[in-house]
């Protein structure tokens, strides 16, 4: 770790949405810029907070009180969009479903790791959402078209209810060590849309899927960890659905 | 990945903790084999130089090492069980955590008394007590 520049910057009385709080707290955060610098640099900056206020309230607080030039990616604020996942304290989550309340009195912010840097947190996504496509990630069906809609029990539904909460945010994928270590590996989002379609009674494709998947970068590099697990902001068992593609590939019992 | 200098470390819990430990071990004991097949070769090559290379493994760091071994081996073999079950039982991902803390627990129980025997002969013999 360098730390090139501790630059702390202290709130003035500036006006926000956090602006009427008591306490502050430091937000240590990993600055990239290529056209400053080559390197990163970690800047601190203090922030004060109400108890209800999430991450992302505190860094909206830093883009528009002290400092504009920081990156980040947000849209929805309520954790739908799958935007803001970063490295806090040092495991991914989303900004903005943690309480800042809940994360001490300095907060180390980096972006999510294994992904292109484009700056401050910004990382390039595009490589995420390659592995997406590669596992066709759609309805394939076969036969006629129904006049109707394609019909599925409740115990059907269920069998595949948990992958399908997935958001995209890459906190699982970038949390990975062997995400970080190679690049090509599918990465535990990919698998989970995966599944979302392999144990989907109304999908013709999952066959085409697991060969996909039983491929050198498939399943088969997952190491068990359970970093995904733990990092999904939407309680995903991704090591769960990962296990049962491999139970699948093995078993080819659907 | 840009040459970035590397950030924090990243904050796993037990299953990324376990993992780093069994590749560690894994690493270890494979090191060992590969000293363990040369030195034991040497004995259809000179069995009296075969002889003399055993008699430097005589001493107390070589037995410290030892039950560094049985303590990996111990380890990467009962971890081995809990990673086989969570991939192939259907259960296993759900009692990940579990698995960990009976193996660490059977870890001790086989480890602790290994490593005193072990440790006991080297103790006499540096300490001088019952010859
Ligand atoms: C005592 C019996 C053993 C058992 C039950 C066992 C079990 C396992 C299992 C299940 C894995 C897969 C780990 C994973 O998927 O993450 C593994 C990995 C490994 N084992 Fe063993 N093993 C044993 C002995 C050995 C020996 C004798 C060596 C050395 C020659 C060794 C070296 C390794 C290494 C280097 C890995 C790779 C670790 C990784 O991928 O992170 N193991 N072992
Ligand atoms: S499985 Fe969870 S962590 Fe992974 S991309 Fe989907 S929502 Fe994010
Ligand atoms: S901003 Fe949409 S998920 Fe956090």
């Amino acid at each position: 770790m360098t730390v090139t520049d501790d630059l702390s910057t202290t709130a003035p009385a500036a006006s926000g949405p956090t602006a009427t709080a008591g306490r502050t707290v430091t937000l240590k955060i990993r600055r990239f810029d290529p056209e400053v610098s080559a390197k990163p640099l970690w800047k601190s900056y203090t922030v004060p907070f109400d108890p209800s206020d999430r991450l992302l309230d505190a860094l909206h607080y830093v883009k528009w009180n002290l400092d504009g030039s920081l990156s980040f990616r947000r849209s929805c604020a309520h954790g739908v969009c799958g935007s803001d996942a970063m490295r806090i304290n040092g495991s991914n989550r989303l900004a903005c479903k943690v309480l800042v309340k809940d994360l001490g009195p300095e907060i180390s912010i980096e972006p999510i790791k294994g992904l292109p840097v484009e700056k401050d947190l910004i990382v390039d996504m595009e490589p995420f959402f390659d592995a997406f496509r590669a596992v066709k990630p759609y309805l394939i069906a076969e036969g006629h078209e129904p006049t109707r809609e394609r019909l599925q029990s409740a115990a059907d539904r269920e069998r595949f209810d948990d992958t399908t909460k997935c958001i995209m945010c890459a906190a699982c994928t970038t949390s990975c060590p062997v995400f970080w270590n190679d690049g090509e590996y599918f990465g535990p989002a990919a698998m989970v849309a995966a599944h979302r379609f392999i144990f989907d009674s109304r999908d013709a494709g999952a066959d085409e899927r697991l060969e996909i998947l039983n491929e050198r970068e498939g399943v088969w590099r997952c190491r068990t960890t359970f970093n995904c697990s733990n990092a999904c902001p939407r309680g995903i068992q991704v090591t769960k659905a990962i296990q049962e593609v491999k139970r699948a590939l093995i078993f080819r019992r659907f | 990945m840009p040459k970035a200098p590397a950030g924090t470390l990243y904050r796993g819990r037990e299953g990324m903790w376990s993992w780093v430990a069994h590749r560690i071990t894994g690493v270890l004991i494979f090191f060992f084999l590969f000293a363990h097949v040369l030195d034991t070769a040497l004995v259809r090559v000179s069995p009296s130089s075969y002889d003399s290379v055993i008699a430097t493994y005589k001493n107390p760091i070589v037995n410290l090492m030892e039950v560094g071994l049985v303590a990996a081996v111990v380890f990467h073999a009962l971890n081995g069980i809990r990673i086989t079950l969570i991939d192939f039982w259907k259960s296993g991902p759900r009692f990940q955590r579990q698995m960990l803390y009976t193996e660490i627990v059977v870890w001790l129980v086989l480890v602790v008394p290994g490593a005193f025997f072990m440790l006991k002969h080297m103790f006499e013999t540096l300490f001088g007590s019952a010859s």
